[in-house]
């Protein structure tokens, strides 16, 4: 696109309520550009021979481009425009029944075969301490294959202009709506993999993700009180088309329009300075018990914290004690083939295949084939998430495809698939689901999070809280938090809507391991409701 | 690649920027090694060394900027980022609030590097946790740890003839120790520019003893109590103090807003003993010579007895304001006492000790209301003796509330968030009327 061209769109922003599609070439130019395949076969060979050479039993390497764009802006002007591009390769081994790894952005066949021996070296240094040697469960090899996240508009072509275009739509949309303070952005992440290991898999892939998002601002300074009101967005595995705003998108239901898979931001934004304004001036709760019906954009954040992290056998046997901590899902409540996690209306799936899902790919980073797979059925815990490594300690003799590294530059381990609860059988609407509840609050939206090392005891808020009296929605509260014990508030689940009701939050930047990786993930379910749970008031004067 | 030398990073930067064609173009470029190992279930686990490079580009055309990153280094690659930013700049808005690059700066030298740390190999990372897993296994624990290194090497140049070149070093210990049952936990860190302040053993040792002495906690009713806090503790809380941005107070959205505008700067909010600082200098907690948009950081004084005395500001909002461009905090050294940790628990008569706290998050930003658990070794004190250990607890608390609520400091000890990875110095504290606000089963 051409200077006078962008100019041009930039003076149709101010009342634009539909930003004009356009072609042209990329942004970044150069940045598409893939990697030859001969290349990166010749590169890994090099890697897994000089493994193999130095004494190696078992050599991985992952090939890795990572791209990411950002464009941000704050009230009328654009903060910030950019971009990243790394470079690199990860070199995993097992030596003497240990693992080591090393990485270099030296990409050329003698500096990934130094990073190899330098990985069998560690190996070596550390065998000596080892007590319980590497037991990969069997992975044949796949030859060589590839996947693509199945996007419909790749977000790096897309003009830079368009989606400057867009945010300062979305900031006027909401100065104009009475937001005191506007921030939006969007942020475009692509990984470009190349794996390959000694079983003989050479597995190339493309994967997108893309997040939205804004958050308005509403002031009053008499009082002196500040209120902030986030997008309803979440961070997708999808492409640009997440942005446009289709109907199948949107779950209007009860309070306001939440959002699926095809996200309307000039709509959200609009009502979000009101929504602000009457949160600022809404009740305060008063502390108790209430029934709570919770939003799929909210209840995403409860499920990952409470059923996705604690179901990763990684914490189970103790990997991450000294940082993210360990589970109370231990081996034996598994192995009791009975122990009672949630209500009957409770089961959870784990899965890395779902379209437009952040967790959804076609191998994982050692090679297996992905797949879906049940964690608690009806209640009971049934299985974990797990790697290669990992699946002789259950007596299993696959891998689930757990394993993940956020970039060449950092080791592979098991990380989250996505963890979703599944939908209920009989037909039910949130309206409907809020007409049965006589003193609830309905939560629309994420808000603070925080759950203990062992997934025990949670506190969580959330962007939008409505008072439920007599099965009716009765305004807005404020100052919102709730705290349960994990198992306590699956038990309390009463009833979940159903499919149609179904959508995807998820987290694009989840923490976990030493040195600390992120990893995105989706979480799926529909509106759900869970009776008598702890509400605090959180208001306090400083 | 092996790291470059202040000359080797100025001439590389040198060739960069005659390929710029923009107004004005500012460069960033860092590298270095970082090697970790990591143990659990008393075995080594993972461990590895990775080397890297990157370049940051940031061109401007007038009020336009662009900005990108690149890790390859042959001409190719060069001249395609310097493109990419250009273009990235053409296409971008004006920007009213560009502030163009900054001219010559003095930077200062920050005793941050450490040959020694440069220097760890393999075999040490593997003997260090060799020795925390021998010291768990001799008291029946089961020890989790990681060691992480890096020595690490950073130049900006600009086309307004600013140059400056920093090296540093670093190296973070932590050990988990539980007892064989599951019942107990207990967990130390030490964290230091210089290995050779490292004792990994010994840290060892107090998290085994911790695990040991935290079996068989007792459930106390939530509520408000005394706490002593080790600076695990309270680091976060703490930490989260210095969210000291001008513009945002001024906006009236921020805990430092005041009701009908205007800011708490020099408002008593807090005990008159609490004074927190950042000093790049400080020998036992150094930083780095410079913030990101290149202005150099120099000792600076947030809170002053109590009182806020400093906010940060933008280029552009000190501009704007007419006020001094102070960069925002970089380290931070809070004042503290004499007395050891021990001497606080000693000269306490009912309270509970906390190790280490975790999962910490904003609740409220008005207030600075956080949440929270203690983790890994929580006990209660009485007449100044540990008597048993206390199942963990859930807390919502303010740190401007809690530092309201200030009964004794110790002595600042060396520490790192997890969060922002910035050494720092945090003193023991006992604090009255801390707020617990429900049980937690996690140990």
């Amino acid at each position: 696109m051409e200077r006078r061209e962008f100019l041009q769109y930039s003076g149709l922003v101010a009342g634009a309520l539909a930003l004009p599609v356009r072609g042209g070439r990329p942004d970044l130019p150069g940045a598409l550009t893939p990697i030859p395949d001969g290349d990166k076969k010749d590169l890994a060979d090099a890697a897994l021979n000089a493994a193999r050479g130095a004494g190696a039993t078992y050599a991985d390497v992952r090939i890795g481009r990572s791209l990411s764009q950002f464009v941000s802006a704050r009230e009328r002007k654009i903060q910030g425009v950019g971009g990243g591009e790394s470079y690199g390769a990860g070199i995993r081994v097992i030596a003497e029944g240990t693992w080591g790894f090393a990485a270099t952005n030296v990409v050329t066949p003698d500096g990934l075969a130094a990073a190899a021996r330098n990985a069998v070296a560690i190996a070596k240094a550390n065998a000596k301490f080892q007590t319980e040697p590497v037991q990969l469960a069997p992975q044949k090899g796949y030859g060589v294959v590839s996947w693509k996240t199945p996007i419909e508009k790749n977000g790096f072509d897309v003009p830079l202009g368009e989606k400057v275009d867009l945010l300062l739509a979305v900031n006027d949309a909401a100065l104009k709506a009475g937001a005191s303070f506007v921030n939006s952005r969007i942020a475009l992440v692509n990984e470009q993999k190349y794996f390959a290991s000694t079983d003989g898999s050479y597995i190339d892939q493309d994967i997108h993700r893309i997040f939205p998002g804004f958050n308005v601002t509403v002031v009053d300074k008499a009082s002196g009180k500040f209120e902030n009101r986030g997008s309803l967005s979440s961070p997708m595995g999808m492409g640009y088309e997440y942005l446009s705003a289709r109907p199948a998108g949107k779950f209007a239901g009860p309070g306001t329009v939440k959002y699926g898979s095809y996200y309307d931001i000039m709509e959200d934004v609009r009502v979000a300075p009101a929504q602000a304004r009457e949160k600022l001036g809404a009740k305060s709760v008063v502390a108790g018990k209430y029934d709570l019906v919770l939003d799929p954009s909210h209840v995403w954040l409860t499920i990952h914290e409470s059923a996705g992290h604690p179901t990763e056998l990684d914490r189970v046997l103790g990997y991450e004690a000294n940082y993210a901590g360990t589970s109370f899902l231990t081996l034996d409540k598994w192995q009791s083939h009975k122990f009672n996690y949630g209500s009957p209306q409770v089961t959870i799936v784990a899965d890395k295949t779902q379209p437009h899902s952040l967790g959804a790919v076609g191998y994982d980073d050692e090679g297996v084939k992905t797949k879906e797979w049940t964690l608690i059925r009806n209640g009971i815990l049934v299985d974990y998430q797990k790697t290669r490594d990992q699946a002789h300690i259950l007596g299993q003799s696959a891998s689930d495809g757990c394993s993940y590294a956020q970039s060449w530059g950092d080791v592979q381990f098991q990380r989250m698939p996505n963890v979703s609860l599944q939908p209920g059988t009989k037909p039910l609407t949130p309206t409907q689901m809020i007409a049965g509840v006589d003193r609830g609050i309905y939560i629309v939206g994420d808000g603070s999070f925080s759950i203990d090392q062992q997934r025990y005891n949670f506190q969580f808020s959330g962007k939008l809280f409505y008072e439920i009296k007599g099965g009716k929605l009765a305004g807005m509260l404020r100052d919102v938090a709730y705290q349960a014990n994990t198992r306590e508030f699956w038990n309390s689940c009463v009833q979940v809507c159903d499919r149609r009701d179904y959508r995807l939050g998820g987290a694009f930047n989840d923490g976990k391991g030493e040195p600390p990786q992120s990893s995105a993930v989706s979480h799926g379910s529909a509106t759900a409701r869970f009776n008598g749970v702890n509400v605090l008031n959180t208001a306090r004067k400083i | 690649m092996p790291a470059l030398t202040e000359a080797e990073a100025r001439a590389l930067l040198e060739k960069v920027l005659r390929l710029s064609k923009a107004e004005s173009c500012e460069l960033s470029l860092g590298g270095g090694t970082s090697g970790n190992i990591r143990f659990a279930r008393n075995t080594v686990t993972t461990s590895g060394e990775t080397e890297n490079m990157s370049l940051n580009v940031r061109s401007s055309f007038g009020k336009r900027s662009g900005g990108t990153s690149v890790n390859q280094f042959d001409d190719a690659s060069l001249e395609r980022a310097v493109r990419r930013a250009e273009e990235l700049a053409r296409l971008a808005p004006e920007d009213p609030e560009f502030m163009p690059p900054l001219g010559p700066q003095t930077y200062m030298a920050t005793p941050g590097y450490v040959e020694a740390t440069a220097a760890i190999t393999p075999e040490y990372r593997a003997g260090l946790a060799g020795a925390s897993i021998a010291a768990a296994k001799e008291k029946n624990c089961v020890a989790a740890g990681f060691l992480d290194d890096g020595a690490r090497w950073s130049a900006r140049m600009n086309s307004a003839g600013l140059f400056g070149y920093n090296r540093s070093t670093s190296v973070t210990y932590t050990v988990t120790a539980r007892t064989t049952d599951g019942l107990g936990s207990g967990w130390a860190g030490q964290d230091a520019n210089d290995v050779t302040r490292i004792d990994g053993p010994a840290a060892a040792r107090i998290a085994v003893e911790k695990a040991a002495a935290s079996r068989d906690a007792r459930a106390i009713e939530p509520g408000k109590y005394t706490v002593v806090l080790e600076p695990a503790a309270s680091i976060e809380l703490i930490q989260n103090l210095l969210n000291v941005d001008a513009r945002s107070a001024d906006e009236g959205r921020s805990f430092l807003s005041k009701s009908g505008g205007g800011t708490r700067l020099g408002e008593k909010m807090m005990d008159e003993r609490v004074t927190i600082y950042s000093d790049p200098a400080n020998a036992d907690a150094p930083d780095g010579p410079w913030v990101g948009d290149g202005r150099p950081t120099r000792r600076t004084v947030w809170i002053d007895k109590g009182a806020y005395q400093n906010l940060s500001y933008s280029r552009y909002w000190a501009e704007k304001q007419g006020k001094p461009a102070l960069p925002g905090p970089s380290n931070f050294i809070m004042e503290g006492g004499t007395q050891s940790l021990e001497e606080l628990i000693r000269s306490t008569s009912r309270g509970l000790l906390v190790t280490r706290t975790w999962y910490i998050r904003t609740v409220d930003p008005q207030t600075l209301l956080f949440t929270g658990l203690t983790r890994d070794g929580t006990f209660y004190i009485e007449d100044g003796q540990i008597r048993y250990a206390v199942k963990n607890m859930r807390f919502n608390e303010s740190p401007v509330i809690m530092l309201n609520n200030l009964d004794a400091l110790g002595r600042p000890v060396r520490i790192r968030t997890d969060e922002t990875g910035q050494p720092s110095l945090v003193p023991p504290m006992r604090i009255r009327d801390f707020n617990f606000s429900s049980l937690s089963d996690a140990v």
